[in-house]
Formats: structure tokens, sequence, C-alpha cells
């Protein structure tokens, strides 16, 4: 009797305790070794896009809360910049200081899920995970000082903010901005020499310099890919051309780089924060913007660097109360095209820890 | 005198009625299954209750805290749910397989038990060959974990199933090695003979056979860094992906089990079984059970986990070696002082396992994800 082998086909998803949502990935393997892998996706698709359409310019802030759900003030950001660039609306001087906090504080709760769940994927059951929770909590709660609600904002409008911070805000902030450094800390001495994590994360994934720049990746996915492409440097929105601040970048554009890359965007986030509080100016927060917002006929696209890479908004105007067209750049769908190239070679366990060093909402991919 | 026969009375009590033993054979036999039994039971779900609440305490949230004082009846509340639950068999199953395999991995957890003292001689059966009883019977349990992966003819539970396989035939050789060496200096196999022989825990002459034993023995039983064969951020859960009910109920309880008779087969062997001052042994042996379980605990909320190639690296690459230079310095150390190990042998060995583990990392890294950082193409 002759032995063979042969591959057989693994459908990793789209139920699956890692698969960030529902994402399936066809998986054929040889032993544990991944021959060949098939992305699916589209199981959590809402036609927000279409959507759009139906609903005024202010009504569809409250869509794009949906797309990134764990980045919702980004999407607003990223919404409202292109409205009010196609309805050439300008800002007063204290919304653009606040969105600029907002976001930053964003970028942090994001990336401290990103990571915790990176660890997660690594297999460090559940502790990384819930610490990052604990401090993504304080996030949650200053956004609930200001909109009350704890996931999906609704905050930004055209034009500024529905309404002024409250008093305890600041301060809050402050000892939030203060603590948080510390915390960041606290991770580095547990993780960053972990030779377990090492020897899972350091040359696991490696998407080179020239297909991460092909397949149009962004975000921490590109800049551990060792490209120093900001938006906030390149393309400066609100303020951001007004504080000093690094663009972290990786060498080996591996899932390890990918990790460090989030945790030094921490840091530099808190940099911003430390800046913007004290100049804030007061005044008004929103400026003068009619309820039935009718812009002129055209095109505006307005991007933002979001947690997880450029988030940009493509609207066309037909001088009606709804936008003609949106379209939805999302990073997540665009740094999921390189899956396949990175997975393709590696062990069903790195399949789990590449995808998650990704960084994906399911949300945003389907939209 | 004629009525009875004392001669035929005393030959029959000879034969059956050990003198150090209570009570006749099978009254012994009784009560040292119903206390292993109780014991095993009632401790699993001690360690259960231990595990979620210590966990919690780690991982900054609270765990089990609604049933009972401090959570304590939780693992009673899961076990009364888990009975009560539908008891699935996927249709593609092999039926009989996949039955059986709960028993044939949860049967040689409870006989472990037989052969660990508890106290001076109070333990099922002295068996002459205690610790290589031991060593044979735990390896059973891979034996039902493969049929559960088998049987259930599911994809996550075949490669869950192949990773245990792996795992155990690889941890068994280090584990069995670093086993010896306690055996050359105590010069007995039985349990209830080595926890006599230390005088001094065996932890401080044997440092590094510890070492080996116990990451050896956490990978064996599948315990975290080394919990890949189910692994839920990959494979979902494994071999018992397909199992409800009962069913899953006895692979949870071979679980903790295994790990319960890790530690108390480590507490016997490295850390002086129930021996101890002022208290009760029977205390003692609990204490040391857990603080071992604590440390498995302590691990698993830590560290990551480990990948196959990674898993069989260490085995291969760092125990496996490591485990036969240090049986060898133990045989010599033997062979010089075979009336007993002097005291300051205990520093010489920490030094020489410090050393060697040092060295040892310097050759060799783990697996071949280890990649140093390349340049960007």
């Amino acid at each position: 009797m002759t032995l063979r082998t042969e591959p057989f086909v693994l459908n990793i998803g789209p139920v699956h305790p890692s698969t960030h949502g529902v994402f399936r990935m066809r998986a054929t393997l040889d032993g544990e070794v991944i021959v060949n892998l098939e992305p699916v996706f589209g199981y959590l698709h809402r036609g927000i896009e279409k959507l759009a359409e139906e609903r005024t310019y202010t009504g569809v802030i409250s869509l794009t809360d949906r797309l990134d759900y764990l980045a919702s003030m980004s999407n607003n950001l990223a919404y409202v910049l292109a409205v009010e660039k196609l309805a050439g609306i300008s800002v007063p001087e204290r919304a653009q200081y606040l969105r600029v906090i907002l976001a930053e504080l964003q970028r942090i709760a994001s990336h401290l899920i990103a990571v915790g769940a990176f660890l997660n994927d690594c297999g460090a059951y559940f502790t990384p995970f819930l610490y990052m929770f604990r401090e993504r909590e304080k996030i949650v709660d200053l956004f609930e000082m200001l909109s009350g609600q704890r996931l999906l904002y609704n905050y930004m409008r055209v034009g500024g903010f529905n309404q002024d911070i409250p008093d305890e805000f600041m301060p809050a902030l402050a000892k939030f901005v203060d603590t948080m450094p510390h915390f960041i800390d606290e991770y580095e001495q547990l993780l960053a020499q972990n030779e377990i994590l090492l020897a899972r994360a350091k040359g696991v994934g490696i998407l080179p310099k020239e297909p991460a720049i092909n397949v149009s990746a962004s975000g921490p996915v590109l800049r551990a890919s060792g490209v120093k492409w900001d938006i906030r440097k390149a393309d400066p929105y609100c303020l951001y051309d007004r504080f000093e601040f690094d663009i972290p970048t990786g060498t080996a554009g591996d899932c390890y780089d990918r990790y460090r890359v989030r945790v030094e965007e921490m840091r530099q986030s808190l940099r911003i924060l430390k800046q913007a509080m004290p100049q804030m100016p007061s005044g008004e927060i929103k400026s003068e913007v009619p309820h039935l917002l009718r812009p002129p006929i055209g095109e505006a696209y307005g991007r933002i660097e979001a947690p997880k890479g450029e988030l940009g908004f493509y609207l066309v105007s037909d001088n009606s109360i709804a936008p003609y067209r949106c379209h939805i750049r999302a990073p997540s769908l665009l740094n999921l095209t390189a899956l396949r190239e990175m997975i393709i070679g590696w062990k069903v366990a790195d399949a789990i820890i590449i995808f998650g060093s990704i960084d994906i909402t399911m949300g945003e991919v389907d939209r | 005198m004629v009525l009875s026969n004392p001669g035929i009375n005393t030959l029959f009590r000879a034969a059956s009625l050990p003198p150090d033993w209570p009570g006749g054979f099978w009254w012994h036999w009784l009560v040292f299954t119903v206390i292993i039994l109780a014991f095993v039971l009632t401790l699993v779900m001690g360690f259960i209750w231990f595990e979620r609440r210590g966990m919690g305490r780690m991982q900054a949230r609270i765990g089990p805290n609604r049933v009972g004082p401090f959570g304590l009846l939780q693992p009673v509340a899961d076990a009364v749910k888990v009975l009560i639950k539908e008891d699935i068999i996927p249709a593609k199953a092999d039926r009989l397989v996949h039955w059986l395999a709960p028993i044939v991995a949860f049967t040689p957890v409870l006989l472990v038990f037989a052969v660990v003292p508890f106290q001076n001689g109070a333990l099922l059966a002295d068996l002459n060959i205690g610790i290589l009883y031991v060593v044979a019977v735990s390896s059973v349990t891979a034996v039902g974990i493969f049929m559960a992966g088998w049987g259930s003819s599911n994809k996550y539970a075949l490669l869950g199933a192949m990773r245990d396989i792996a795992s155990v035939v690889s941890y068994e050789i280090p584990v069995v090695i670093s086993i010896v060496s306690v055996v050359l200096i105590a010069g007995s196999l039985s349990l209830n003979q080595i926890v006599l022989a230390q005088t001094l825990p065996f932890i401080l002459f044997q440092p590094l056979a510890f070492l080996i034993f116990f990451i050896g023995a956490s990978a064996e039983i599948n315990r975290a860094p080394f919990d890949l064969l189910e692994a839920d951020s990959e494979i979902v859960a494994g071999f018992h992906t397909e199992y409800s009910g009962m069913k899953f109920a006895l692979f949870y309880l071979v679980e903790y089990g295994e790990a319960l008779a890790i530690s108390a087969i480590t507490a016997t062997i490295f850390l002086g079984g129930w021996r101890g001052p002022w208290l009760p042994p029977w205390l003692w042996f609990l204490i040391k059970i857990g603080a071992v379980f604590f440390f498995m605990v302590w691990i698993r909320t830590t560290v990551p986990r480990v990948r196959i190639d990674q898993l069989m690296a260490l085995a291969w690459k760092f125990l496996f070696p490591l485990a036969l230079i240090n049986l060898v310095i133990t045989g010599t150390e033997v062979l010089v002082w075979p009336e007993g190990l002097p005291w300051f042998l205990i520093f010489v060995n920490f030094a020489i396992a410090a050393v060697l583990i040092l060295l040892w990392s310097k050759l060799f890294r783990l697996g071949w994800g280890r990649v140093e950082v390349r340049t960007i193409r």
C-alpha cells in the first residue's frame, strides 16, 4: 500500500473567532502550510454608498458612523471635510482644533483595539486585549461626554459640531493625556521584547515596499513597509500643519513592524494632543450652514489619515439636498488586497496573525 | 480448638491483608477509589473556579462572582447546564469513535492518581514502578484526543488532533529523561519512596530537570503557551469543536484533570510531596498542587502561543539535549556521592542550569519563524 498526501481546503470563516467580523479565507492547506488562499468578503454589505444618495447631507453623517465602527469620529471627519470642500464652507478655528483632538483620540482608541486584537490572534489569551480595552474605555468615556454615545458618535456636522464641549471635558482630557504614556510604557515593557511574540511576528507576513505601494496600501500597513506617507503631512487638513509630530516607519514590513508602528503612532498622537489642548481658542463651534444644504453642482474628494489608512469620500452634487453619488475609499479594503501574497507559504497560525496585523474592520470593507 | 483453625485464618490474613494497609484489600481499594474520584472531581471544579477568578484578576476584570459566595458555585452551575444540553453528533462523524473518545481521554487522568501519595503510605497502590506507570498511563489521553479529532470528521478538529499527536510524541522524551535524573537521586521509581528520599526538595538539586519537566508537561497537556490543539484564535476549538453536552464536559474535565495530575506529579517528585513542617501532610500536598497550578494560570495569562514548528523546535533543539546533558551530570554526581548529594551541589546545579540555558539560547532560535530583520526588496 502506498501512502499519499493531498492538499485540503479549509474554510477559515465567515464565522470564526479571529476574522474580526465576517470574513472568509478559503485556504488550501498542505499539512499546516497554506499553498493557496482565496479571500471572500461581502457578508456585511449594507449598501451604505447607495443609501447615502437617498439622504440629506447631514443625514449621511450617521451612516458614516457605521463604516469603521471602531473609529466613528474619523469617518465623520472625512465626510464633513468632503462636504465642506464641495459647498465651500469655512470652519471656525475652535472647531478645527477640536477636530484634531477628536481625530487623534480616535486614532489612539482604534490602535489600542488593533494591537490588542493582534496579540489576541497571537494567542495571548485576552490579557493584552483587556488591558487595552481598559484604556480605550477612558477615551470612550470622553466621547460619551461630547455626544452621549459610546460607539457611533454622530457628533460632527458640516461646518463644525452640533454642540459645544461640556466644561468637564478638557480637564478629563488633560488627565487622560497625562496618564496614557505610562500605560503605553507598560504594554511595551510586557510585550515589545517578548521572545514568543518576536518569534511569531518577526519576519512573518512581509509586505515589501513596492507591492505595498502598488496595491495602494495606506496607513500603518504602508508605513511599516518603510514608506514615509502620512496625509497629515503630505496633504494637511484641519490644522495639522501647525503641530509637530513624526511619522514612525518600519523597516521590514512584517507583522512586528506593523505592531511597532501602531504603538509609536499612539505616542505621536499624544504629542499632538499635548500641543493642541492649550492652543484651542474660545469662540464659535459651528459656522452658519443652512439646514438643507444644497451644494453647487460639482464634485469633491475629502481625505484624512484615518487610523487604518487613507479614508476618502468622493461626493458628486447635482444641487439637490442629497448627494448624487457618494463613493468611499475604505483603507481596510485596499490594505486587504495584499493579503493573499502575504499569507501564501506560511502556516495556519501565521495566516491568522498576518490577517490580524492588517487591522481591518469588516464594516468598512463591505460597506 | 477443634472448631476453629487459627492456622488457616492467619494464612488467609497474611495473603490478603498486608500489615501496613488499613482494612482488607478490597476495602482499601474501595476507600481510595472513592477518595480519588472525589478528590479529582472536586479539585477540578475548584481549579476551574480558581483559574477563572485568577485570570480575571490578572486581566483587570472580576471573573465569575454571581453564583454563590465569590462565584464558588459557578463550576456547579456550569456542570448542570452542560448536563442538560443536547448531545449533537455530526452527520458524517464516525459515531463509535466519536462516542468513545471522551471516555478514552478521561479514564487515564483518573488512573494517574492511583500512585500519587497524599501522605506517607496513603495511596491506592504503592507500585514499585510508580513513575513509569504515570508516564505510560498519562499518554493514553492523546489517543482519546486523536479519536475525537478523527471521529468528528471536521477539519479544525483534525488539525488539532494532528498537532496534539506531534506535541505528545515529542515532549514525552525530554519529560521522561528529566524524570530519570530525579529517579537516579531518589534510587526508586515508587512515588512514595521518591517523596521519602526528599529531605530537601529535588527542585533544589535538579533545577534544570524541573524546568524541562514543567515545560514539557505543560506542552504535553496542552496548557498555554502550548495550547495549539485547541487554539481558539486559529482552529476555533480544535479537537472538541464538534462536541457538546456531557461529552464536551468530559473533555473539559480531561483538560483540568490533566493539569491537576501534572501539578500533583510535579509537587510529588520536585517539591517534596506531602513533606513540610507544622501543617498536616495532606494540606502541604494540596498547597503545593495549588502553587504549581497557580504558576500554570500565570503563564497562561502572560505569554502568546507558539507555532507548531516552534513547538517541535523547542522540544528537539532545547529540551531534549538539555535533558540529556542534565542526566549525564546527575549520573556523575550520584556516582561520586552515592550516600546522598551534599548540600553545596544545590549552588553548583543552579549555576550549571543557568549556564546551559544561556548557552543554548545563544545557539538556537525558536523555529524558522524568527528571521532577523531583512532589508526591504
